[in-house]
């Protein structure tokens, strides 16, 4: 048997999703409709109706109740499959924390798009951002294919009997989930043999009863507490393991919780997350071809954060220019605050610029890498200047 | 289910805590007794247990928590909530 | 079905419920009818708060405690989860509160009978937010004091017609009981198990602490609800409404207030006119 699997066509990333999703063999499909995910659940449907796919459609009539429904799948034993975005995501937003707390490991597509006020529909990273404190891991992609072979990883990571935590797999909206690539389709044998079949860990079982999702007063609440971090931080492991695993089955490896790209001897880093590392690679590949030593770190994992990775990866560079496609009002761009925490106490720390662009579906075209570059080059070490809008 | 189970779960059915010292005064059958269960069926704790040999109910102290549903409920009258003698450990059955 | 017959396990013990709670005598009923083979989805309401912190576990069947606007969306997901599992068998049963059906979860309950997956949901009406201390709920009657319609701005909408509304999503079963008349009431939960898609029984469960009468009274003034036709035992199928208990007496609403304090305030014109609505209802 070829290393490669045995299909390949011209799909865009919501597509590759819905592929992924009916290689999961999910039992249960429920999903609401919202610019740009819906793509993913039409196609979901449509393989339900011509039997490429053994599912259920729950046609529930809110986010909220899609992501309660799923949660429900899950107690009663099966596998369940839902996806969203911006306003969708944010109406699941009580439920997000109720999955993650009560350990079920669910499995949900953010199609990454702006929030209202102002209203858009177009992509930034603010919906999934937002929910960082929710408990869930999130992972940013990059690609169609790291898209579909993520969210694959997905439900191994979250249903291992370490971790127990849903995971969030992010795509950047319509850059990524409507952009055709070519991207390679598994084989049904070979996710069987990647991903088994779901074994229930809380659920509603009227042969071993129990009383779940329930409360607790102060020190029983702490303890869930405390357990439910230890897990979220084993996913690390996990997370990587996974994607070992997956690389030696299916020949493709994402680099694990965060992906340096040519760092060796750079002075200046761009630090960003998802689909626009597309452009970052091109840019850095043609500064380097005229001398600059730059180079870029995409962030794959944002939750659990991978701290001892990037200050490792960020020793030895003189300065780290954040990509920010959110904000987090009032202060600056989630992803720097995180990476600035991250590296503090490292004797002789990068200076970190905080960048905060493509906002709305703004743009972020290689003129405006080569910027943040530039000024990066250009940092004091340890400077810590404080947001930048670009493009504007 | 594998156990333990992570997170916040707890077995069914365990019930460490007794309500019955909420309250000192319980259901004493003085009168006759006609089995007819109207007690039992309207007891919101299913403190009532049914005795068929005697056909007559029993009443669990432990559990009661003395609202008194059951004597006014009783067509015979044959209930009356009375003060517990001995607080507590008292079982009538 | 006879008071004999009846199972005799328990299944719903030492809850922190209020003595005289009528909500947690509906909660044991549906358990005798059901028994082990099913399990609960319990929201916020009083019913999960009194049975939901650990490690008190007063269910002896399977339960899930619920977000609020949730329940009827996770008994959907739940009845599909397993259906796919194979285990069509098992009851799930929504038991939510008056707030967690016509209010705040009014909007999951109506996509969940759209859905179509099998579920018993329970509305089990003690009208107002009582495990939060007596708020207003769309299910408070006209007339009633609350913590957030206290006299003189005592509550001046009618209660919302959940049967209606359910009917009107053409739920293949319906009802509405009264825990007072347990027979009727549990006869409704075994029918609904047998039904093939979602069901709505609305029970009346009436309240000491919150309508203010001594916890004796608690079946007495669920009686006097039905005897005065300030609440009807109805069913819904096959799109027609049948009454299924009509009161051999007819009794004053006035004798139905008297007793609860949250209507204290009511003068004797304001009951007059409650009686002539009542009265012109029952005639149409």
């Amino acid at each position: 048997m070829s290393v490669k699997s045995s299909l390949k066509k011209y799909i865009t990333a919501n597509e590759a999703v819905a592929h992924a999703a009916r290689l999961a063999r999910v039992d249960v499909v429920a999903a609401y409709p919202i610019t740009p995910q819906t793509s993913i659940v039409e196609k979901l449907a449509s393989f339900i109706a011509n039997g490429e796919m053994d599912a259920d459609f729950l046609k529930v009539e809110s986010e909220h109740s899609a992501l309660t429904a799923c949660m429900g799948v899950r107690m009663a034993g099966a596998r369940a499959f839902t996806s969203t975005s911006s306003q969708g995501l944010e109406y699941m937003h009580e439920m997000l924390a109720y999955v993650s707390g009560g350990r079920y490991p669910l499995v949900l597509v953010n199609v990454c798009r702006s929030v209202a006020l102002p209203w858009s529909i177009w992509g930034d990273q603010q919906d999934a951002i937002q929910q960082r404190d929710t408990g869930w891991i999130q992972i940013f992609t990059e690609t169609a294919q790291e898209a579909l072979d993520m969210v694959l990883q997905a439900y191994r990571i979250a249903e291992d009997p370490r971790v127990l935590i849903p995971v969030m797999v992010c795509l950047d909206g319509f850059i990524q989930s409507h952009t055709e690539e070519l991207v390679e389709i598994p084989a049904q044998e070979r996710v069987d043999a990647f991903l088994p079949p779901y074994e229930a860990v809380v659920a509603l079982d009227v042969d071993n009863p129990y009383s779940i999702s329930v409360g607790g007063f102060g020190k029983h609440y702490a303890r869930w507490r405390k357990e439910q971090q230890e897990a979220t931080e084993k996913a690390k492991a996990v997370i990587i393991e996974v994607g070992d695993e997956f690389a030696r089955l299916f020949g493709c490896h994402y680099g694990g919780l965060i992906e340096p790209y040519r760092i060796n001897g750079a002075q200046a880093v761009i630090v960003l997350m998802g689909a626009l590392t597309g452009t970052a690679r091109e840019v850095v590949d043609e500064m380097r071809a005229r001398g600059k030593a730059v180079g870029l770190i995409k962030v794959r994992a944002f939750r659990p954060f991978p701290v001892p990775e990037l200050r490792q990866a960020l020793s030895k560079v003189k300065a780290a220019a954040v990509l920010d496609r959110d904000c987090s009002w009032g202060y600056e761009g989630a992803l720097a605050t995180d990476l600035k925490a991250a590296l503090y106490g490292l004797p002789n720390p990068p200076a970190v610029l905080n960048f905060i662009g493509g906002l709305g579906g703004s743009d972020v075209p290689p003129e405006q890498m080569k910027y943040m570059l530039d000024k990066a080059l250009a940092a004091e070490k340890g400077a810590t200047p404080g947001l930048e809008f670009i493009g504007l | 289910m594998k156990e333990p189970i992570p997170g916040p779960v707890s077995k069914a059915g365990s019930i460490p805590t007794k309500m019955g010292s909420w309250s000192t005064i319980k259901p004493v059958l003085k009168g006759k007794c006609t089995f007819c269960l109207f007690c039992w069926i309207f007891c919101p704790e299913g403190a009532i247990t049914q005795d068929e040999e005697n056909r007559r109910v029993l009443f669990n102290y432990e559990e009661c928590k003395g609202c008194g549903i059951c004597a006014h409920e009783c067509p015979t009258k044959a209930i009356e909530m009375a003060e517990l003698e001995h607080k507590g450990k008292v079982n009538v059955r | 079905m006879k008071l004999k017959d009846i199972s005799k396990e328990e299944l719903f013990r030492c809850s922190y419920g209020c003595a005289g709670c009528a909500s947690v005598l509906a909660v044991r009923l549906t358990l005798k009818v059901l028994g082990r083979n099913s399990v609960f989805v319990v929201p916020a309401n009083c019913i999960s708060t009194v049975s939901c912190y650990y490690p008190q576990a007063p269910f002896f069947v399977p339960m899930t405690v619920m977000a609020f606007a949730a329940t009827a969306a996770a008994c959907s997901g739940i009845s599909a989860g397993f259906k796919r599992r194979g285990r069509e068998d098992i009851q799930v049963v929504g038991f939510s509160g008056d707030g967690g059906t016509a209010d705040i979860g009014i909007q999951a309950l109506s996509g969940a009978i759209d859905c179509g997956n099998k579920f018993i949901y329970i509305c089990y009406d003690n009208e107002a937010y009582m495990n939060t201390g007596v708020q207003r709920s769309g299910l408070t009657p006209y007339g009633a004091a609350t913590t957030t319609t206290p006299s003189p701005c005592f509550e001046k909408r009618p209660k919302k017609d959940m049967l209606r509304i359910v009917a009107a999503h053409d739920i293949p079963y319906a009802a509405t009981a009264c825990i007072s008349y347990p027979l009727d009431f549990m006869q409704k939960v075994a029918k609904a198990s047998k039904i093939n898609g979602p069901t709505y029984i609305h029970v009346l469960v009436p309240c000491p602490t919150g309508w203010g009468f001594a916890p004796e009274l608690t079946i007495e003034i669920g009686r006097m609800a039905v005897e005065s036709g300030m609440w009807r035992l109805m069913e819904f199928e096959s799109s027609e409404f049948r009454t299924t208990y009509k009161p051999s007496r007819k009794r004053p609403v006035a004798e139905y207030f008297a007793p609860q304090t949250r209507f204290r305030h009511l003068s004797p014109e304001e009951i007059e006119a409650i009686q002539r609505d009542i009265d012109r209802r029952e005639a149409e």
